[in-house]
């Protein structure tokens, strides 16, 4: 096993150092101060929540932002990183966590485009990105359009697209979060070959499990400025979350397994063809959802995810009615308003520009989806009570904003997500559909919404949650199945599963007959690696 | 129909076609990059009357082409200036543009209606325009009409084969992915519409110094915007703006073709069909939105502000 | 570019309000600096243009008829903006108002009861209306782009409208002139003032600000058309159903224009002529953004949009100006209107004011 520890040395020469970096946004100070440094062959943690500073403070390493203050020295000599061309040509790469991809065009003129004039001759290039990407182990087609590319796949293209030029620093920004467990450890694999050919790596996480199973060295951050800095084979997740989320935090609760009771949404061979040449197919999906518990979906996003939720939230109406059943009959051709009037409460991915208008009062985002609550009366807003269900769900749901009159688009993740999910919660849903409810949102946040639908759960409502991240599944899920290509896996009770087989499932390794087109490239699966987030007991 | 009938309503289809090309064509490359410009009315507007007060005044048609590009590229830097360096409304900045177009080359060309000028000369190729039926149509026309097809044949190998119309599609796609890989989104955009600006400007000039050639208020009566119309129905594929171009500039002429073949029907409703062959175009190539997904700009018309 | 823009926070109301007036501001100083140039006194120019032809009740009586259809076409433009419909034809609907107003009024001319004017405002509302929908229809159903086909709707009922005045129209007594009979009394829109000609076109206008403000600031279908406007998927996931509200929105617009259309037959014309309106349709888009799509906001937009008009022609008449100054000064107001919106959203940063702070839009995404 080739742990971490057995390659650290202290002493290495340095190939990047920071010093007091400082950025100011309008109303946040994203970065205070940050002292950093990385050496040659290092593998180095970044690690701390959203809105820690993560973000920002790679995009000054690679010219994307400029900070207000601090000092860079790389590879012995002070210098300005002018832009993300200047950091290139110092041997800088970086591997967004929202791909920097162009899906109209093909793998090689993506790679052409980043490199610069050098890449004049398409043929060679493409070679090159066939032999760079054998030898590290990650098969790749140069021909290929990347909108056919799945997600495991487009993150390669970034990190070949990286590897074709003299890397030095290889920086990638939240790389697992898109990956199933067992893409997780090929990823792993090819950058451990990478440090040790003397590439410095900076991983970018808040997983701590990886980041142990991974890293030589970690910098913490927190609210901006570097709270801690450990030897990840030395520390436990405990003791990392906690420089992670400060003593104040709970940091993670477990809930009860419990049974649901009667079936209140059945979704029976539901199949669609996409309108979209880019969306996913639906393939004969059939699934419960029992009142009184919480089902988890899991998945990489891109596998119908998308095109599921629109199909039970009525945006898209499907031909066959009879596929999706509430207990007071078919649905599947009720438009969102009605299917609302039936109990239905729905919380989708994009917070702002879908869940809430950015440009729009709290108040009027409460309106948005409340107006079957008596909001309306002889067509005309009731604008009293308006207000008062906003105040309710800001005061019960504790969201941190002035007043009820504040745009959505002025409010923190978290916040806008706790009053997203209290709106749809305080309409007393009998079924709640959550995309991905605490993606990008901080800690406190999440456990709040974790807690509010648990709360919701036990009330008796019927929860269907999409997510990407399995540790969360895991956590609130009393049943669980993953999506694949269009299709659904086998559902099982979360205490009789695991994180391998619904990695294997998210991979589309289960029997169905649709769904075998990713072939299995796995190795044996290290549990360490993938397992639980933060996550103590 | 006989073969002169035929022969000249090729040629003047073409003619006609000639600047609906040279507009799409620009504006093609400019939404290519993400930029809607409604404006190309007002710049093709500002070519016309550059173009002809600058022959007036010196008799040098060559110099009033030059102008009418000049006009056409400060227009369209007036456009880049609030819609790209301020942010604004890409649709509403273009608007603007149309109606200040339209405003100030009615004021200035306000004293030059209706003067007459020497317009550009058709030059025959030996022997080539001889060739019956085709001849006239591709052999036996003016330089601007020859430098179309130029210009048709530089922009086709620009998107399909050079790193530069490369950028220009990445630009287009995803502006932030672009700046985050280094390539010069504004640079690329203002270019872009400069580029629409200079063809537009073209445009304009040669119905003022070729095609009527006289000045009037308003004279291009919608061509620009029968050009943004045409983008749209070549779904922003170089090869169908030369298709489109030439069969709009046939609808545009049907009133010959029924002249011609002896119908008598009232000018002003044959006047309509382009607009309504525009019309109809628009609504059969938009109904299947998938299939130009592959060539249409995703970003296009999206502001973009990266700051750095 | 040696401005730099920083995102504000929240965005500037007091911003939003100003930037009208900057704009406004901006044109009288260009527009000074244009008429100096011509050889003309700057602000004797300017005097003329905006103060002489209201400094009369005549003028001022004139000034009403003139903001009536700017008025009417604007306050309907609001609605369809507010939800993102870019509606640029209201210049058409306009003129097929008055078209189907006229077909109607030339054929009830000798009708002296009391149903003709309400009958003849209807046809014109009525062929505004449906000139919209047209519209709407190819958008909602064929996904045409609207701001192209009401564009080419201009077009074709400009060329409609003289075909009519050319032919099934034409006054058969009118010595060829392209040009309607009279109407009848009966079908004529009541003077309000005597010796003027401001009609009750005004009053329609100002019932609309009334009646629209109470839809958009009021009522559940106004806030979905905001919805809509704002963020066409939330309103998707809401249930507010797109294409219905995207017709409704057309529909008040296009009627409205109609009606405009409508007024200025059987108003201050009193018959179909090929010149119903020197581009009122098209000046209703300036003064639906420089009202900031605000009922309220609109009505003073437009009664400045009718001054420039009158000014054009004082100008024409007194300064030997072309008329197309209307035109010219009319883009530089929307010109600058955007140009100082950009207040709204940014601060301005100027090099010499202290460290370089410019952040990037791509990180608080």
């Amino acid at each position: 096993m080739n742990t971490p520890t057995a390659s650290f040395q202290p002493d290495r020469p340095k190939r990047l150092i920071m010093q007091g970096i400082t950025k100011q946004y309008p109303g946040c100070l994203a970065n205070d101060s940050i002292d950093i440094d990385i050496g040659v062959g290092e593998i180095h943690a970044l690690l701390g929540e959203n809105g820690a500073g993560k973000s920002t403070l790679m995009k000054v390493i690679y010219g994307v932002v400029k900070p207000d203050a601090g000092e860079i020295t790389w590879e012995g000599d002070k210098i300005r990183i002018k832009d993300p061309a200047h950091a290139r040509k110092l041997g800088i790469g970086m591997v967004f966590q929202h791909f920097s991809l162009f899906e109209t065009l093909t793998v090689t003129e993506n790679i052409a485009l980043a490199l610069g004039d050098e890449a004049k001759d398409m043929k060679a290039l493409a070679e090159k990105i066939r032999t760079v990407s054998a030898r590290y182990g990650m098969a790749l087609n140069p021909e290929r359009y990347v909108h056919s590319l799945s997600v495991g796949e487009r993150q390669r293209v970034e990190i070949v697209r990286c590897l074709v030029q003299d890397i030095r620093l290889l920086i990638l920004d939240e790389p697992t979060s898109v990956l199933t467990p067992q893409e997780v450890d090929t990823l792993f694999v090819t950058l451990r070959r990478l440090a040790e050919e003397g590439c410095s790596i900076l991983f970018i996480s808040h997983k701590l499990n990886e980041v142990k199973a991974l890293c030589h060295r970690a910098t913490v951050l927190r609210g901006g400025s570097v709270s801690g800095a450990c030897l990840p084979a030395e520390e436990d997740a405990s003791s990392m979350a906690r420089m992670m989320v400060g003593d104040e935090t709970p940091i993670s609760m477990d809930y009860d397994k419990v049974q649901g009771q009667d079936i209140f949404l059945q979704i029976r061979g539901l199949s669609r063809i996409s309108e979209d040449p880019f969306g996913v197919d639906l393939k004969n999906v059939n699934l419960d959802v029992h009142a009184g518990e919480i089902v988890g979906i899991a998945g990489v996003a891109g596998n119908g995810q998308e095109e599921l939720l629109a199909a039970l939230s009525g945006e898209d109406i499907i031909k066959n009615h009879d596929a999706i059943h509430f207990p007071c009959g078919p649905v599947g051709n009720l438009s969102p308003e009605k299917r609302r009037g039936k109990g239905l409460a729905f919380v989708p991915e994009e917070r702002l520009g879908r869940g809430a208008v950015p440009d729009m009062s709290l108040k009027d985002n409460a309106l948005l989806t409340g107006f079957l609550t008596g909001l309306i009366k002889n067509g005309m807003i009731d604008h009293e009570s308006t207000e008062s269900f906003a105040k309710k769900i800001i005061k019960k749901f504790k969201v941190k904003t002035p007043n009820s009159g504040t745009h959505a688009k002025s409010l923190s993740g978290g916040n806008l997500q706790k009053f997203i999910i209290g709106r749809e919660i305080m309409q007393n849903p009998r079924l709640l559909i959550a995309a991905h409810p605490t993606w990008g949102v901080d800690i406190g946040a999440a456990t709040a919404i974790h807690q509010a639908l648990i709360e919701l759960r036990d009330n008796g409502a019927a929860i269907l949650i999409v997510s990407e991240d399995i540790d969360e599944l895991f956590q609130i899920s009393d049943r669980l199945c993953a999506l694949c290509d269009g299709a659904l896996s086998p559902i099982k009770p979360a205490p009789d599963t695991t994180v391998e087989e619904v990695g294997r499932w998210m991979a589309g390794i289960f029997d169905t007959d649709v769904c075998d087109a990713l072939a299995p490239e796995t190795q044996t699966v290290s549990a360490n690696a993938t397992a639980g987030a933060v996550h103590t007991h | 129909m006989d073969i002169d009938l035929i022969t000249n309503i090729l040629y003047a289809m073409i003619r006609t076609g000639t600047p609906l090309l040279i507009v799409a064509l620009g504006e093609m490359v400019c939404e290519k990059s993400g930029v809607l410009n409604l404006g190309q009315e007002g710049m093709m507007l500002m070519g016309a009357v550059a173009g002809f007060i600058a022959t007036w005044l010196t008799g040098n048609l060559f110099f009033g082409f030059l102008m009418a590009i000049v006009a056409g590229v400060v227009m369209s830097q007036l456009f880049a200036m609030i819609a790209l360096g301020l942010n604004a409304n890409q649709v509403a900045t273009g608007l603007a543009l149309t109606i200040f177009g339209g405003g100030l080359s009615a004021f200035i060309g306000s004293s030059f209606v209706g003067k007459p000028i020497e317009g550009l000369e058709v030059i025959a190729i030996p022997f080539l325009s001889d060739i019956p039926v085709i001849g006239k149509m591709l052999f036996a026309q003016d330089l601007v009409v020859y430098l179309s097809f130029v210009l048709f044949g530089v922009i086709f190998w620009f998107f399909r084969s050079s790193r530069t119309g490369l950028i220009v599609k990445a630009v287009g796609e995803n502006p932030h992915a672009a700046n985050a890989i280094g390539l010069p989104v504004m640079r690329t955009r203002y270019l872009a519409v400069g580029f629409g600006g200079a063809m537009a400007g073209l445009a304009g000039g040669y119905l003022s110094l070729a095609y009527t050639p006289l000045w009037a208020e308003n004279m291009t009566a919608g061509r620009g915007w029968i050009a943004l119309a045409l983008v749209v129905f070549a779904s922003w594929r170089t090869e169908r703006i030369l298709l489109g171009a030439y069969l709009f500039g046939l609808a545009s002429i049907l009133h010959l073709v029924a002249q011609g073949l002896g119908f008598a029907v009232s000018p002003n409703l044959l006047a309509m069909l382009p607009y309504i062959a525009t019309v109809l175009v628009l609504v059969m190539m938009s109904r299947n939105q998938g299939r130009s997904k592959m060539y249409a700009p995703i970003s296009l018309g999206k502001p973009f502000h990266a700051g750095a | 570019m040696f401005l730099k823009l920083v995102p504000r926070a929240e965005h500037s109301r007091k911003m939003a309000y100003l930037s009208p007036l900057l704009a406004g501001v901006l044109t009288l100083i260009t527009g000074g600096i244009f008429f100096y140039l011509q050889g003309h006194d700057p602000l004797f120019a300017l005097k003329t243009m905006l103060y002489t032809p209201i400094s009369d009740t005549y003028g001022l009586a004139e000034l009403c008829v003139k903001t009536a259809p700017i008025l009417l076409c604007a306050i309907g433009l609001a609605i369809v903006f507010k939800a993102q419909v870019w509606n640029i034809g209201a210049e058409g609907q306009l003129l097929i108002g008055g078209l189907t107003a006229s077909a109607l009024a030339v054929n009830i001319i000798e009708v002296e009861a009391a149903w003709a004017l309400p009958a003849v405002m209807l046809a014109g509302i009525a062929g505004g209306a449906l000139w919209a929908l047209l519209a709407a229809w190819l958008k909602t159903h064929f996904n045409a782009n609207e701001i192209l086909t009401t564009i080419m709707f201009n077009y074709i009922a400009l060329n409609l409208l003289i075909f009519s005045v050319h032919g099934p129209l034409k006054d058969p007594d009118g010595y060829n002139f392209p040009e309607s009979a009279m109407f009848g009394d009966a079908s004529l829109l009541p003077v309000l003032v005597e010796d003027t000609r401001v009609h009750a076109g005004i009053l329609f206008a100002l019932l609309a600000v009334v009646v629209i403000w109470v839809l958009l600031a009021r009522s559940f279908i106004g806030f979905q058309i905001k919805v809509l406007g704002l963020d066409a998927s939330a309103a998707r996931l809401a249930g507010f159903k797109d294409k219905k509200l995207v017709w409704i929105a057309m529909l008040i617009s296009g009627g409205l224009a109609g009606l405009a259309g409508a007024g200025e037959v059987a108003g201050p014309l009193g018959q179909l002529v090929p010149q119903i309106s020197p581009g009122y349709g098209y000046a209703a888009i300036i003064v639906a953004f420089l009202g900031r799509l605000h009922p309220i906001g609109i009505l003073f937009a437009s009664l400045l949009m009718a001054l420039i008009y009158m000014g054009g022609e004082m100008a024409q008449i007194e300064l030997n100006m072309p008329l197309a100054i209307t035109g010219l000064f009319q883009g530089m107001l929307l010109f600058y209107l955007l140009a100082c919106d950009v207040l709204i959203g940014y601060k301005i940063k100027f090099p010499w004011s202290g460290m370089d702070t410019v952040t990037s839009r791509v990180e608080q995404q």
